[in-house]
């Protein structure tokens, strides 16, 4: 019989009861690393000599990831002694108990939240965190600090008329930045709609930040999409498409075919709070999870789903718990700290490369800015509220104040950045608003990889109604 | 994706060819597709519930874990809508992602993703994002297998942007318009019927692929041109031989291609018969009848002699009892009703 052919059921049953090891076989593994906060064993990333020949190739039910590998080879040394209190279902052993207890709804405390700078900008004594260069911590600023203005000249331009939506990421700089800045540029990028700041640190001009929202000919979207709906193939970030959570099943397939490639790189997709409770988010996981896929879930909790508040979303203790849930690593981070962000993406992504497994991330923020240009959040929650998180919580003055404080930045660095990038923006957008629309031909293509024949008919139809009533289709399109 | 010319000139193609052929049944005829597809190019990869392991339902995808490995054949866990979406993610990073609905109702949960993501981002993302991706799976209407089981999908699928539809009925197009699928680089959906999986053909042993875009001229005729795909090919042949004795000379052309119409060989057809029967399986409202007659009147009504008949299922979800169950469908009898209707 070949070798591939699936293992028997029981072997299944053996291999999954295995990882309910005893005490006693926790000293055959490795001490669990650093950042492992809970009790459960981590399974070895090297298996012991019995078992490892049997995973070389893929056929074997389960995949080639390191974590089932190992798994199975522990299979093979045999299991906890005390079967008698053992009981014997799918899925694996369990041990029996005579009393009755519930689970309780929700832990006597929340899962604590990582940080590393305090409120006035300095490291909290004992924190452990990826240490950033000078020019990387400078360029992480600089970047907060032109998404922010960004934000802030494309709002404006939107009450001015001059676009016809907008969104802000306002109080999410450092979960933009910090995130980005983690990755590599290998790295796939799925993102919801609030993380230009990801796009903006991979290189997208702010340029071509203005010809999307003007959907001018320039815009690589061809002027198809809303404004700030931003992609580019080029810099791995995947066009955003509006409908909540739909990206989350995309990362587990990006991933997929990263495994499928072996290529050094994982995918990272973020959704806020109001997507954890769209099916895809739920599939998703589980997905990531069963397939071992290399994706870094980023949920970015900023307590507000348009106008409903956290507590009428959910009534978990976040997003970060629902990673148990699925079998799944996962960590809290306070979002509002960019180093807090930057290491734990950065050890996400280690993990999730290496070891070959999906990571949740849940970073607690406040969405500063309304919903969108669409909306008036004062409205729904109180004025000092959003003042409060909007100056005395700002992510940017919290790092400014420890690049400050390590001699790197100075007022005058600040006022010259914060006028050169905002003249940037200016002249963008004045370009932008002077390119003509994209020619009447883009309405046709791209909808299959060739024009069809009903659609040249339709352009054609089109084009003649154009030539008979000219008045009534506007000017500027160039037909 | 231009509308070829005619369909091939040998309206029995698939009994012309070099080598002696094999004989094998229509789903073996996908699988033999899809394993020279993945053998060919290692990007092409299948998901669905038990396609792995299983083999999948209808065991189109038998034996593929063992030769391609679990990460190829993907078994999903029951979530429509995610792997769907999965497919779209991994296509839109370079791969060719063919996947299965168990049942083409189960895919009314992919909706969503199909719609909006699938026959919609290589448009919104300006084309820089392509979506190669073949959803396929068993439809129709089935043997007593009740309401759910028994959706149209075409029906649903056939307003949306983007999306390329076609519908196998033999063997030999089921392997054609397979490997076409998987080659093609729009989202292709490909309707297969749960009540043709055990058709038997010879088929050609040298490698071939059938035209997403084209029909398929299944009986040169004069009098009158009867339109249909799918299952219902079967029963218009059927009534043809009825028909044949009666005097009748019916034309039968299997549309195959639900999305694009093949206008080219359809209008031919019509020119020179000037009356038309569409058969479908589909509902009366919204079906593939109703957008294919529309299309008729648009583009040949000069040609028409007779209004344009449809047959169609009624407007009801399907019923378990079998009586019932084929009163919904179209029969061999109204057929041959409908063709001495036209040619008074």
């Amino acid at each position: 019989m070949a070798p591939w052919l699936v293992r028997t059921s029981s072997q299944l049953a053996r291999r999954a009861a295995s990882r309910l090891l005893s005490p006693s076989q926790h000293r055959r593994h490795r001490a669990p690393a650093p950042w492992i906060l809970c009790s459960v064993p981590p399974v070895p990333r090297t298996s012991p000599a019995a078992g490892g020949g049997l995973r070389e190739f893929c056929s074997v039910r389960g995949f080639t990831g390191e974590s089932s590998a190992a798994a199975a080879a522990t299979a093979e040394d045999g299991l906890a002694g005390g079967d008698l209190q053992e009981l014997d279902f799918p899925g694996g052993k369990v041990s029996f108990v005579a009393e009755m207890n519930f689970l309780p709804e929700s832990q006597r405390e929340r899962i604590n939240c990582y940080r590393v700078l305090d409120d006035d900008g300095r490291t909290v004594s004992g924190s452990k965190f990826q240490e950033v260069s000078k020019d990387m911590a400078l360029k992480m600023y600089s970047e907060m600090v032109t998404l922010q203005i960004m934000d802030t000249i494309f709002y404006e331009a939107q009450r001015q008329g001059r676009i016809s939506f907008y969104l802000t990421s306002h109080g999410e700089e450092a979960i933009n930045i910090a995130s980005a800045a983690a990755l590599s540029m290998d790295d796939i990028v799925l993102p919801q709609y609030r993380e230009p700041g990801v796009l903006l640190w991979r290189g997208f001009t702010l340029q071509e930040f203005a010809n999307q929202c003007f959907g001018n000919s320039l815009d690589y979207g061809k002027g198809r999409q809303m404004p700030i709906h931003y992609g580019s193939n080029r810099l791995n970030y995947f066009t955003v498409s509006s409908p909540i959570a739909t990206q989350l099943p995309h990362a587990v397939g990006a991933a997929y075919s990263l495994k499928m490639d072996k290529k050094e790189a994982c995918a990272i997709t973020y959704f806020g709070d109001g997507g954890t409770s769209e099916g895809d988010f739920h599939a998703a996981l589980n997905f990531a999870a069963v397939m071992e896929a290399p994706v870094i879930f980023f949920c970015r909790n900023n307590g507000w789903a348009i106008s409903t508040p956290t507590a009428e979303q959910f009534r978990s203790d976040g997003a970060v718990v629902r990673g148990l849930a699925y079998g799944m690593r996962s960590i809290r981070v306070d979002g509002n700290d960019a180093l807090a962000v930057y290491s734990a993406v950065h050890t996400a992504r280690e993990m999730a490369i290496t070891e070959g497994r999906p990571i949740l991330v849940e970073a607690l923020t406040y969405r500063v800015g309304h919903h969108s240009t669409s909306d008036d959040s004062t409205k729904y929650r109180p004025v000092d509220e959003i003042e409060h998180w909007r100056t005395a919580r700002d992510p940017i003055s919290r790092y400014r104040k420890w690049v400050q404080g390590n001699g790197w930045w100075s007022d005058s660095d600040e006022s010259e950045l914060r006028n050169s990038v905002r003249h940037e923006l200016l002249q963008a957008i004045q370009v932008a608003e002077r390119m003509p629309k994209p020619p009447l031909t883009e309405l046709f293509t791209d909808v299959y990889d060739e024009i069809p024949s009903n659609l040249r008919e339709q352009e054609r139809l089109l084009r003649d109604a154009i030539k008979k009533h000219p008045a009534d289709y506007p000017a500027d399109v160039h037909v | 994706m231009v509308a070829r010319a005619a369909v091939a000139a040998n309206a029995v193609a698939a009994a012309e060819f070099k080598s002696g052929g094999h004989e094998l049944l229509l789903f073996e005829a996908l699988r033999e597709a899809l394993i020279e597809e993945m053998k060919a190019d290692p990007t092409v990869c299948v998901f669905g519930e038990d396609v792995g392991h299983y083999g999948g339902s209808y065991k189109v995808t038998k034996g593929l874990a063992e030769m391609f490995g679990d990460l190829r054949v993907l078994d999903t866990p029951i979530a429509e809508n995610s792997f769907t979406g999965m497919g779209v993610g991994a296509a839109m990073k370079g791969l060719r992602p063919v996947v299965e609905g168990m049942n083409m109702g189960f895919l009314l949960l992919a909706y969503n993703q199909i719609s909006n993501n699938c026959g919609m981002l290589h448009y919104t993302s300006g084309g820089q994002f392509k979506i190669p991706l073949v959803i396929r799976g068993p439809g129709g209407v089935g043997r007593q297998l009740g309401a759910e089981h028994s959706q149209r999908l075409e029906s649903y699928f056939q307003s949306i942007p983007g999306l390329q539809m076609v519908a196998c009925s033999t063997p030999y197009n089921a392997k054609g318009l397979m490997k076409a699928a998987i080659r093609s680089e729009n989202p292709v959906v490909l309707f297969e019927h749960v009540l043709l999986y055990n058709l038997k053909e010879k088929i050609p042993d040298e490698e071939y692929i059938c035209c997403l875009e084209e029909a398929e001229m299944v009986r040169p005729g004069e009098h009158v041109t009867i339109l249909t795909y799918s299952r219902m090919r079967y029963h218009v042949m059927q009534a043809a031989k009825t028909l044949v004795n009666k005097g009748y000379d019916p034309e039968v052309i299997d549309i195959r291609s639900l999305k694009p119409f093949d206008l080219h060989t359809i209008g031919n057809s019509i020119k020179k018969t000037h009356r038309v029967l569409i058969v479908e399986e589909c509902m009366r409202t919204g079906g593939i009848g109703a957008s294919l007659r529309s299309a008729i009147i648009d583009n040949f009504w000069d040609y028409l002699d007779a209004p344009i008949m449809c047959l169609s299922s009624q407007d009801v979800p399907t019923p378990y009892a079998a009586p019932l169950e084929d009163a919904t469908v179209v029969q061999p009898a109204q057929i041959v009703a409908a063709v001495e209707q036209i040619c008074q």
